[in-house]
């Protein structure tokens, strides 16, 4: 049984607060290409583009990674942002969750609304920190590190392959007393996967024409404001108790590819109060390419309404 | 501020201009609180869809666990805050795009059920409704693009339409019609599409001598057309009286849906809109019910039942006038002349042009809806855009003189489309996309028609500037195949022994001062249409008389005056040739539907416009 977890440290930061804090352990994280940090970035932030993120998952090497940003020891408070809807940067705070780092919080706009509200930027390759040092990481240098993972914030395919067994001996056992209101066969309801609930982020459009069986769908734009990374908590919960999720639910939620999207969903929830959220960081590009079962609707031509 | 006029029961309002706002916030708690207790197994099926559909929730393509939400938009007008919220609410609950229709809603197709209360809350902030845009009631109030600019028109139609629909909107009078009720409002004769509606309005002003004899004034009125629609079976609607003043519009509107609730037929599903007990009775008789009722509405009606004419000022400067034909600017990027050409018309304010922005079948993105409520803001001195019937956009009040500034704008989002007011505006209903009544996949064909003839630039042909083509994916005329100059309809049909998506074809339909229906004269399949249509274009371009449009040809045609292409049975061999298939083994893709990859089958489910 995973546990419950509380955030010691908010999800958001806000700009204002952002400027106003002195501490010398804040370490803030550009997460977008090195070339666009070069060419301007949020003063005093360190450059570490996601790709470099997405080479492993070992916690290990997660762990230098970091490290040679200047996020080396457990008082290091890390905020991260990208100029890509939140969704880069969720990914990286969440591998810093994932290597047991808790003192992470996102950035609660873009890198591009900070431009454009008229904050400060810096150009260049900033105060030196990050770019050279990570490319010269001692590798032996794990001495004293506690360095095992928090599998409790991850899912895996068989562990999602797990869930999906255990729903379906569920409704097997309930197919006798169905209630005939809900002739759903594509999506959970609480209750349905024991308090598990498999949260496809992508758009309406892809998962219609494909998804892991069971999952129900939420565009991860439901949760993203207008002009803010995350909408409200408010706004998060109503549009989850609409979904019948409740806190009590785990949450398992992935997208397209990398768990980037779906990063941004599981701070959502994490915002909104859940407290069990796990990402499938590999998400259906790892699952397609096992070629796991998945299910779709297809009996409307739905693609063709599309005006892309 | 409101005026009385005289005994005219009818108020002006010359207050500064405020807009409408048709949303209600309680109705945001009823639909949550009714779809909980339907996903709770507390109501029952058919409960839940009346209600359902009252607030603009239709059924979506055999899956009960998506709706659609129809976004009732009275006269088509929509604020910028209004296309931005709508781009927020496709992006979190659609599919990031949303559908014009003909009749000037917006629909939000593959909402998920349980989301709808917040959908309707998005709608209501910004002061939109689904309410009563489906179910058994006044339906959207359609008014013509043109009102207020028209050149024809005598004088602006659009505030005695919101007034309308705002009167009918939740009125009791209206909760349970026999079946749904349409008002179609049209600015002059030449753009109405009023004889297709259950009641239809043309604007016109009477001279009418005052007591003394010597002096008049000029009164407004309509010209009242009743018992119209487009469906399985299609009627014209017909003159009710010459003049309709305007003091009695609302009697005479009420009149007709008091006779409607009353002698309607409540259980044939299939035979149930107004037109058929018009039909069923003689318009004749219908008429004089229709008076005398109004005469007891007059006697009888409540001192509350007024209609509010608001009338707003556009606030535009006076600006030099351009000729469209003459203007060619230096500084004019590719494609601006063909655009100008079939999307630009002119006002009849002086240095001001209405720009129509063509959608393929009606889709557009979010993105797109952002866009345009920022060219919006700069560049319509009205403030608003106005959805049309042939489901798109229309931007008015642009300056002439900026026109180039705004193409390049538009042509940053594929908002710039050519052909907007040409044969290539081909409508299409959503049909398979969505709909449970669909038999082939009539909104992709439209979409592919559409890009061919833009392909081969016949929306620079003048000579098929008269002519329209509609679809729809099955008999029910959402696509309003009836009155386009060719028409198509949903079937299936065996061919080599295979069952094949195909369309029965019609032509000669029109609106506007001489509508007319379309005649059935040929069975098509789907991936033979775009062939068809050009063969019929060919054959016109050799058999057309000196500057006699496509339209007027195939009209010579179906009187059977062709030249030597004499009637519809020798235009029948010319059409059969162009849709003949190779066998299935040959050419596989030809009996399959657009859109579609796999075998051609029929499936549909119950139509709910009749629950």
């Amino acid at each position: 049984m995973m546990k419950a977890r509380r955030r010691m440290y908010p999800v958001l930061v806000e700009p204002e607060e952002l400027l106003n804090i002195s501490s010398k352990d804040v370490v803030l994280i550009d997460v977008r290409k090195e070339e666009d940090y070069i060419h301007g970035h949020i003063p005093d932030a360190v450059s570490l583009p996601l790709a470099r993120v997405l080479e492993s998952m070992d916690p290990k090497q997660l762990h230098r990674l970091f490290r040679s940003v200047g996020v080396d020891d457990a008082s290091k408070y890390a905020i991260v942002y990208d100029d890509t809807f939140g969704a880069l940067a969720a990914r990286v705070a969440w591998a810093l969750e994932y290597i047991g780092h808790e003192r992470v919080s996102l950035l609660s706009i873009t890198y591009g609304r900070w431009v454009s509200l008229g904050y400060a930027v810096e150009k260049g390759r900033g105060k030196g920190k990050g770019i050279e040092q990570i490319s010269t990481v001692d590798d032996n240098d794990d001495t004293g590190i506690d360095i095992s993972a928090d599998y409790d914030i991850l899912a895996t395919y068989d562990y999602i392959q797990a869930i999906i067994e255990g729903i379906k001996q569920l409704q097997q056992g309930k197919e006798t007393n169905i209630n005939s209101s809900s002739s759903s066969n594509s999506s959970i309801k609480k209750g349905d996967g024991d308090g598990k609930v498999l949260l496809d982020v992508r758009e309406r459009l892809n998962y219609l024409d494909h998804h892991i069986p069971y999952a129900m769908n939420i565009p991860w734009k439901a949760f993203a404001g207008e002009d803010r990374i995350l909408k409200s908590v408010d706004e998060i919960n109503s549009l989850l108790s609409y979904r019948k999720i409740s806190r009590s639910d785990e949450v398992i939620v992935y997208c397209g590819s990398v768990g980037t999207l779906s990063g941004l969903s599981y701070y959502a929830l994490r915002l909104a109060g859940y407290t069990r959220v796990r990402l499938y960081a590999r998400s259906l590009k790892e699952w397609r390419s096992l070629n796991l079962p998945v299910e779709g609707f297809k009996n409307a031509h739905y693609w063709d309404l599309s005006a892309e | 501020m409101q005026k009385q006029q005289d005994h005219h029961r009818i108020h002006i309002e010359s207050s500064e201009n405020e807009r409408e706002s048709w949303g209600l916030p309680e109705e945001v708690t009823s639909v949550e609180e009714m779809v909980r207790l339907y996903r709770e197994g507390k109501i029952s099926e058919d409960e839940f869809r009346r209600f359902r559909l009252q607030h603009g929730m239709y059924g979506s393509r055999l899956n009960k666990d998506y709706t659609m939400v129809r976004i009732k938009v009275p006269a088509g007008i929509l604020y910028p805050d209004q296309l931005i919220r709508l781009a927020k609410l496709c992006e979190d609950f659609s599919i990031g795009s949303v559908h014009v229709t003909t009749r000037q809603n917006i629909q939000m197709h593959w909402v998920y059920l349980d989301d709808a209360p917040a959908v309707e809350k998005g709608l209501v902030e910004v002061g939109l409704t689904s309410r009563e845009a489906c179910g058994n009631t006044v339906r959207n109030v359609v008014c013509s693009p043109f009102a207020g600019i028209c050149r024809n028109e005598p004088f602006d139609v659009t505030p005695y339409a919101k007034a309308l629909a705002r009167f009918f909107l939740r009125n009791p009078m209206c909760q349970n019609l026999p079946r749904k009720f349409k008002f179609n409002f049209a600015c002059c004769d030449e753009h109405s599409y009023a004889r297709i509606a259950d009641v239809g309005l043309v604007p016109v002003v009477r001279e009418e001598e005052v007591s003394d004899g010597n002096a008049s004034r000029k009164v407004r009125g309509f010209r009242v057309y009743i018992g119209g629609g487009l469906g399985p079976a299609s009627y014209l609607a017909e003159l009710l009286e010459d003049f309709t003043p305007e003091d009695m519009l609302l009697p005479t509107c009420m009149a007709v849906i008091r006779l409607f609730d009353r002698l309607g037929d409540r259980e044939k599903v299939h035979r149930n809109r107004m037109r058929y007990l018009v039909h069923d009775m003689g318009f004749e008789r219908f008429r004089e019910l229709v008076l005398k009722e109004r005469r007891i509405v007059l006697m009888t009606r409540s001192v509350l039942a007024n209609l509010y004419i608001r009338e707003d000022k556009v606030d535009a400067p006076h600006t030099d006038d351009i000729d469209l034909v003459e203007l060619k600017p230096f500084n004019a990027p590719d494609g601006f002349h063909r655009w100008v050409k079939s999307n630009v018309m002119d006002q009849k304010q002086k240095g001001y042009a209405i720009v129509f922005i063509p959608l393929p079948a009606g889709d557009v993105t979010a993105r797109q809806l952002r866009a345009l409520a920022s060219i919006c803001r700069e560049f319509s001195h009205e403030g608003c855009v106005v959805t049309t019937p042939y489901q798109g956009f229309a931007l008015r009040w642009v300056m002439k003189s900026r026109l180039v500034e705004l193409y390049k704008r538009l042509s940053e989002t594929g908002l710039a489309n050519y052909g907007a007011l040409s044969i290539a505006s081909v409508v299409g209903c959503t049909s398979t996309t969505s709909c449970n009544l669909a038999i082939t996949n009539a909104h992709r064909l439209a979409k592919e028609i559409r890009s061919r003839l833009i392909e081969l630039g016949l929306d620079m042909d003048d000579a098929l500037r008269d002519s329209t083509i509609k679809i729809s994916g099955c008999p029910n005329s959402c696509g309003q195949h009836m009155i386009a100059t060719i028409g198509f309809f949903g079937a299936a049909v065996r061919m080599n022994n295979t069952l094949t998506p195909a369309y029965n074809m019609l032509l000669g339909g029109k609106v506007g001062k001489e509508s007319a229906l379309g005649r059935i004269v040929a069975r098509v399949p789907a991936k033979r249409i775009i062939d068809v249509i050009l063969r019929l274009i060919d054959v016109y371009r050799k058999e057309r008389l000196d500057g006699e449009g496509f339209a007027s040809w195939i009209d010579r045609v179906l009187e059977g005056n062709g030249t030597n292409i004499k009637s519809v049975d020798d235009l029948k061999p010319i059409i059969e040739e162009a849709s003949k298939l190779p066998s299935p083994e040959e050419d596989p893709e030809s009996y399959v539907d657009y859109g579609s990859d796999s075998r051609f089958i029929v499936k549909t489910a119950r139509g709910e416009c009749a629950a």
